[in-house]
């Protein structure tokens, strides 16, 4: 029963799934964005469970005492101050409000975003970029034929905007992004799509029972 | 903490309460809550900083604004997801007393019990917390694995694999009116018919030597080799291609952090 009865749920949830798009009526289509909604409401829930398990993990490292532990108060201080902002807002100047639908607009909660989340964010990923180009520097060798096609691609899209080549060669790495790059991403897209439908039907047939853990 | 993890410490709150003082001072004239603004800022800037510092080597004040951004991310997704998700997809169609407690516009309909479902098997997947009931948890992750695979079954099939081959099928000679036609009116341009002929067989070659390239379950040798071969070669110049937009991307995101610091930060470009 414990592991039967979803088995039987997945097989009844992916069939209709599947089922419907055959069947273009008004009642299996109005189904069909029930499910849907179902799913968004779910994942709501599961977001708690993600909450849940961080604040376990860093509050353990913090008991325990374990290495770098003082990092986990940052974390948990970062987590609650802006859950507390996002869920409170102050109105005309003074009155303080709880479970307000304008949470988010919470001026502290936006300060938060502003300030602190995307210069974070973006200077991550910006990181990248050194890490990457000294990534290149000691990969990209023309040594051979393909090297020397990597080397060369990426050398004509990374100079496209560079205004001392002139408009030619924006012109030569729009059509590389358009043409090549398009023929080898659908080469790759194929073969993943094949996957992702091999995938699909072996879990809705139940052969694919990973999902699911021990026990 | 070693003396001269606390001498780094104190430069660096010394360092940012001047510029706090500086920052506040020069937005004084131009902002009403210019103390706020001006540590936020300040804030922001001491945060890009210790991002960056990671170049050097992994040090406390990276691991300090990766803390930060663990956290205050994580709840930014709760917040967004509690109000948009839960509170304007599903209180208005629950209960007439909660919409109006959020201030949420009510939705009667006539099959709004139907909602009770996902509420009950959200809470069901939250068993997992439960070290005895936790194998309840299973039917709503089965309803959710189910559905998923039965979307995804039928959005790949269509649009990465039926569509993608169709699309693979284009005309290989474009607008042709003969040989000699076709070399009087020769010429480069990239909406010009050669270039547009030379495009649609880049693409159907490259796609089906792709797909040799991929296919492994016969030997890549002879004909069936070269294809692979040629299929490598357009591979390549993909991955060059994307890498090159990558590495422009990070670069474009970098620039964008750099004008934080000089200009909204330090005031040294206009």
């Amino acid at each position: 029963m414990r592991r039967q009865l979803p088995f039987i749920l997945v097989f009844l949830s992916g069939a209709f799934m599947v089922f419907q798009y055959f069947v273009p009526h008004e009642s299996s289509e109005f189904v069909y964005e029930f499910l849907l909604d179902w799913l968004t409401i779910i994942g709501g829930f599961a977001m708690v469970l993600g909450i849940w398990s961080l604040i376990r993990v860093s509050y353990d490292k913090i008991q325990r005492k374990r290495e770098n532990w003082g990092y986990s108060v940052i974390t948990l201080a970062g987590l609650f101050s802006m859950i507390f902002f996002g869920i409170t807002n102050w109105q005309d100047g003074f009155g303080f409000y709880i479970l307000q639908a304008d949470g988010l607009n919470n001026p502290m909660f936006v300060h938060f975003f502003d300030y602190i989340l995307i210069p974070i964010q973006a200077t991550m990923f910006s990181l990248l970029a050194f890490f990457i180009a000294s990534a290149a520097y000691r990969a990209f060798r023309a040594r051979s034929v393909i090297a020397s096609l990597l080397l060369l691609a990426a050398l004509i899209v990374m100079m496209r905007f560079n205004p001392l080549f002139g408009a030619w060669i924006e012109d030569v790495a729009n059509w590389l992004m358009n043409v090549p790059n398009l023929a080898a991403q659908r080469a790759i897209v194929i073969g993943l799509g094949l996957g992702m439908v091999a995938t699909a039907l072996k879990i809705i047939l139940g052969i694919e029972r990973g999902y699911m853990g021990q026990g | 903490m070693k003396r001269s993890s606390l001498l780094v410490l104190a430069v660096v709150v010394i360092l940012f309460a001047i510029s706090w003082i500086l920052k506040a001072n020069q937005l004084s004239a131009t902002e009403e809550n210019y103390i706020l603004e001006a540590f936020l800022i300040t804030f922001a800037a001491f945060l890009t900083l210790s991002v960056l510092s990671f170049l050097y080597k992994d040090n406390p004040f990276y691991k300090f604004a990766e803390h930060l951004f663990v956290g205050v991310s994580a709840a930014f997704w709760m917040c967004l997801g509690f109000w948009s998700t839960l509170v304007k997809n599903l209180i208005p169609r629950l209960s007439e007393g909660l919409s109006e407690f959020f201030n949420e516009p009510y939705m009667p309909g006539d099959y709004n019990f139907f909602f009770w479902i996902p509420v009950i098997l959200g809470i069901l997947l939250l068993m997992r917390l439960s070290k005895e009931h936790g194998w309840i948890a299973r039917w709503p992750l089965a309803f959710i694995v189910g559905t998923t695979a039965g979307l995804n079954f039928v959005r790949y099939l269509r649009s990465d694999f039926i569509e993608q081959i169709s699309a693979t099928f284009v005309p290989l000679l474009i607008e042709w009116q003969g040989v000699g036609h076709f070399f009087s009116n020769f010429n480069l341009a990239i909406d010009g018919q050669f270039v547009m002929m030379l495009s649609n067989w880049v693409i159907f070659v490259g796609v089906m030597c792709g797909l040799i390239y991929f296919f492994f379950s016969k030997e890549h040798t002879g004909v069936f080799g070269t294809a692979s071969r040629v299929g490598i070669w357009i591979l390549m110049i993909t991955f060059g291609a994307s890498f090159g937009y990558t590495v422009m991307g990070r670069i474009s995101l970098l620039v964008g952090r750099l004008t934080f610091l000089f200009k909204d930060w330090l005031g040294l470009i206009s």
